[in-house]
């Protein structure tokens, strides 16, 4: 390994390095709150060195990554749903148990997995990337093992992802069986002909299966309502962005380096995923009552969307669904970010009635709850319409109609679960929720800003997305 | 510039009244006043500047371009013409009164009402002077959110359903217009190589009639919900009998007016041939509404669900002059725009302030109010007569230089719409009778106008009759746009193509 491929993967080493270093911090019997803090600081420093290597890109790293400006891109994106995540982390994990130290050392690691796979130019990278990022999800998801939830939660997971493992493994050895490669390009190099032999397809379908159900798309979505109500909230908002967002870039960059969007059967499955995700999801909220089960089925949904900018396989893919995970991550963590603040140590505010007239109690949380709901909706003036928009003009562009008529209609159907949230929020003045502590205003302090940030960002991207927009269009996919 | 800063002035407005809201219940008001008083100021200078009705060279009065995402070549571009101009001084006018209308009848949290009324008033004011369609559908969605809030929040007892009725009814709709805006954008930069939202390249696109067809769909869609056309219209009594009286005079006076307005500006000159070519069938939906609407307005128990239904019927004239495609119709649907928006306006005023008094909307509980409140119970018939269309007053203009437009194109439809005016007639005497004469129901002490009332009541009746007896202004500052229109569809009537491009 030279020096250069040293500092390029820099900011994985950070976190690699980051999940030992909170390790021996725990030794040491440091308190939660410096291991905390020390953990942020660690964030940051894996973001920064992510800005140093900024001008050496693309690069390849050995034949099992390939660090370009999406990728980049992407880790970028992961790590700071990392910080974000470890903000809201202690306040609530503090509530609920004594010493939540080794969660942040899980954290870590999924972090790491996720950056992994955002890079992985390589069948053994991808599925080392996947594996240390579920394995560190199994005991996330059950980490409040005192609550049954948790562990039903974290069993289901369990078994689904391995299963999942299991098909995603048997395709990439169909795969490999026809090409004699497990690299994405030396594939591209092999697979010259205009269709796509059977063997290949097979396997191609099987991995779309293991892939499917890490990214919770319809028909492999039975699992994500149960394990985002069990997870701890902070667990769920990574989940629902981080991990997705890893799945989908390595996914993105296998499709994209051997083209298989030239297969016509695989683009049929993939709109057939793509439309069943939109509908089913946008339905199955509908009658939910829960906020966890509800942004569940929501974030299923959106996958379903994202799918739209994935399908048509044009130039402007990478940049569609890089903007469309930018505007849908913020979303989501301004949303569980509520939800994390407003919990307490004997139950999350996960009923929906806890959220009654929340805008006359706390008006700024209310607010910012309700920005998000306006962007998962994808209403003008928040990120989730610009968002929306580019998906749109994405599957337009190359002639997708029907793909587009769903997507807005279903979303026309989500609008109605997204309302209902709002719609508490201003209903009635009974008191059900008792006032936050103000016993860690530190971390709650320093949770709000975020919480304000993302917001304003949610604003800013709705408004005027122009700048942001022109650093997505630069971004490059080798 | 001065197109930017009513925006400004609103949203400024806005934000400055929630804030203040956190201190005082008081200085909303106020802030809001002026906002609003400060934009119809606005309004009139440019009116007075710009003098439109002697301008020649071209129909636009004032433009304000600037980019805003390059990258999809979306640009912020703002420009009036007669038109806008009507429609933007209806906006101000209207916004005062309906600042004024709920100084009593809102207590709770004013700040953010106020906040919600002026972000409405923003995204009307947006909607009459975009021209990039994206900017358009921008605004088009800007006052939805805080509409469903008014309704939502200060309406009445259904208001929550009514709210929701509402925002899935008009979102669903525009989100189906926003997808025939990507359609013409992807048509026009397929064929020129150039990707723009901007109005005057989108109108020059050339596309294939079948494309057409649906893509008008998709515009068409958004706005017979917004107009509303029949059948599309049931959104509309829910919304209007649910919301605060301001509410229901936004609701009335512009919103409804933004899809007669959208049709105006977006669905005649980007789809000429397919205008042409439905315009039968869209008469027809327009007669149809008349009379339903009309009828459906007699059954009537509760007031403002009533005043509701009456609207459905004007905008029925509204929608069949709009396809008769002529000059005097066209003529007849701008003042329509106008004295609707006043007489129905007035009515809704009225209902709240009865509300007020009484606590019920129910006219069966009404009765013999003319006693206790002559004033109102005198004002009450002039709109009741507008609403019938009297001549002397504005509605008589508007509905019958609309009959005789659409006589020109089709003379039996006239004839069907011309019942309306008998049917509007039945209801108009009927809300009269019921509220104010016969025997007085209630017993308590009801008060006649208060002074700011009385004002605001004035203004509205004095512009009623004004529009009624000297029409010429508003006819000659919409003149420029609507011949303009007219020439354009003359250009366009001919020419036709078969080919399809839709996947």
């Amino acid at each position: 390994m030279s020096n250069s491929d040293f500092s390029a993967l820099m900011p994985l080493m950070v976190l690699a390095g980051a999940s030992v270093l909170v390790m021996l911090l725990i030794v040491a019997r440091l308190s939660h709150r410096i291991i905390q803090l020390v953990s942020l600081l660690l964030f940051v420093i894996a973001f920064i060195s992510l800005l140093n290597i900024r001008g050496m890109l693309p690069y390849q790293v050995g034949s099992l990554f390939m660090i370009d400006s999406f990728g980049a891109f992407m880790i970028g994106l992961i790590i700071i749903s990392g910080l974000v995540v470890n903000v809201f982390s202690y306040i609530y994990f503090q509530e609920k148990e004594e010493g939540p130290k080794e969660y942040y050392v899980l954290l870590f690691l999924c972090t790491l997995g996720a950056c992994v796979l955002a890079v992985s130019e390589h069948f053994v990278s991808v599925f080392l990337g996947l594996e240390i990022l579920t394995i560190g999800l199994y005991a996330l998801i059950a980490y409040l093992r005192t609550r049954s939830h948790g562990i039903e939660a974290g069993v289901k997971y369990l078994v689904l992802a391995a299963f999942s493992s299991a098909f995603l493994l048997f395709g990439m050895a169909l795969v490999y069986l026809q090409t004699g490669t497990m690299s994405f390009a030396g594939m591209a190099h092999v697979i010259t002909t205009a269709s796509v032999p059977p063997m290949l397809l097979t396997g191609l379908g099987l991995m779309l299966v293991g892939l499917g159900f890490k990214l919770a798309v319809v028909p492999f979505h039975m699992w994500t309502a149960d394990v985002y109500q069990g997870a701890p909230v902070p667990v769920t908002a990574f989940i629902a962005t981080a991990s997705k967002g890893g799945v989908v870039a390595a996914m993105l960059r296998f499709f994209v380096t051997i083209d298989g969007f030239r297969s016509e059967q695989l683009q049929m499955v993939l709109i057939v995923i793509a439309m069943a995700s939109m509908v089913t999801g946008n339905l199955l909220a509908l009658r939910q009552i829960n906020i966890k089960r509800l942004l569940a089925y929501s974030s299923i949904a959106h996958l379903g969307y994202l799918l739209v900018a994935f399908i048509p396989g044009s130039e402007v893919v990478p940049q569609a669904v890089s903007f469309y995970l930018l505007t849908y991550f913020a979303t989501t963590f301004a949303a569980f970010g509520v939800v994390t603040i407003l919990s307490r140590a004997e139950e999350d505010a996960e009923e929906l009635v806890h959220y009654k007239a929340l805008f006359w109690k706390h008006p700024a949380l209310a607010g910012i709850l309700s920005v998000a709901m306006f962007s998962l909706a994808g209403i003008p003036l928040t990120a989730g319409f610009t968002g929306k928009f580019y998906v749109l003009t994405t599957g337009i562009g190359q002639g997708f109609w029907l793909l587009a008529v769903v997507l807005v209609l279903s979303s026309v159907v989500g609008l109605y679960y997204y309302l209902r949230v709002v719609t508490t929020m201003f209903a009635g003045t009974r008191d059900l929720l008792p006032e936050p502590p103000p016993r860690y205003p530190v971390f709650l302090g320093i949770s709000m800003v975020v919480l304000s940030i993302l917001t304003f960002a949610l604003i800013w991207l709705g408004i005027y997305p122009d700048g942001v927009i022109g650093v997505v269009q630069g971004l490059q996919l080798k | 510039m001065m197109l930017v800063l009513l925006i400004t002035v609103l949203m400024v407005g806005a934000v400055a009244a929630v804030v203040a809201g956190e201190w005082s219940r008081n200085a909303p008001r106020w802030i809001a006043l002026i906002a609003s008083s400060i934009g119809l100021l606005l309004v009139m200078v440019i009116w007075a500047k710009t003098s439109p009705h002697s301008v020649t060279d071209g129909q636009w009065l004032m433009d304000f371009r600037k980019a805003w995402i390059p990258s999809f070549g979306i640009t912020f571009h703002l420009a009036i013409d007669g038109l806008s101009l009507l429609l933007l001084a209806l906006t101000f006018f209207l916004g005062v009164l309906a600042v004024l209308c709920s100084w009593d009848e809102i207590r709770e949290r004013t700040g953010f009402y106020y906040f919600n009324l002026l972000w409405i008033l923003a995204g009307v004011a947006g909607v009459f002077m975009a021209l990039d369609l994206f900017l358009f559908y921008f605004f088009w969605e800007v006052m939805l959110i805080p509409m469903y809030f008014l309704i939502g929040i200060w309406g009445s007892e259904n208001r929550v359903y009514a709210a929701y009725k509402f925002f899935i009814f008009t979102q669903a709709s525009g989100l189906l217009m926003f997808l025939a805006i990507l359609g013409l954008y992807f048509i026009h930069g397929r064929d020129t190589g150039v990707y723009t939202f901007g109005y005057f390249e989108l109108a020059d696109t050339v596309i294939p009639f079948k494309t057409a067809f649906w893509l008008m769909s998709g515009f068409m869609i958004a706005f017979a919900v917004k107009l509303p056309v029949f059948p599309f219209h049931t959104w509309l009594p829910d919304a209007h009998g649910e919301a605060p009286t301001a509410g229901s005079l936004i609701l009335a006076g512009l919103l409804l007016k933004t899809g007669a307005y959208g049709m105006l500006r977006f669905v005649v000159p980007l789809f000429p041939e397919v205008v042409t070519a439905v315009a039968v069938p869209a008469m027809v939906l327009g007669v149809a509404g008349i009379i339903y609407g009309a009828v459906m307005a007699y059954s009537q128990t509760d007031l403002k669900r009533l005043v509701a239904f009456t609207s459905v019927s004007h905008m029925g004239f509204v929608i069949t002059g709009i396809f008769a495609l002529n000059e005097l119709a066209l003529q007849g649907v701008v003042m329509q725009l106008v004295t609707h928006a006043l007489s129905t306006g007035a009515l809704f005023l009225m209902a709240g302030m009865i509300k007020e008094r009484l606590h019920t909307r129910n006219i069966e509980q009404m009765g013999g109010l003319w006693g206790p409140m002559p004033q109102m119970g005198t004002i009450g018939l002039v709109f009741a007569m507008a609403s019938l269309g009297l001549p002397g007053l504005g509605n008589f203009v508007a509905e019958f230089l609309i009959l005789l437009g659409v006589f020109q194109a089709q003379a039996w439809i006239t004839v069907a719409a011309a019942t309306g005016l008998i049917f509007s007639a039945v209801y108009s005497l009927r809300i009269v009778g019921k509220i104010f004469l016969g025997p007085q129901k209630t017993r308590e002490p009801v008060p006649d106008f208060s002074v700011r009332e009385m004002l605001i009541m004035a203004a509205l009746t004095v512009s009623v009759i004004w529009l009624g007896l000297f029409p010429q202004p508003v006819i000659d500052t919409a003149k420029p746009a609507i011949t303009e229109l007219v020439r354009f569809m003359d250009v366009h009537s001919t020419a036709s193509h078969q080919q399809s491009y839709v996947k």
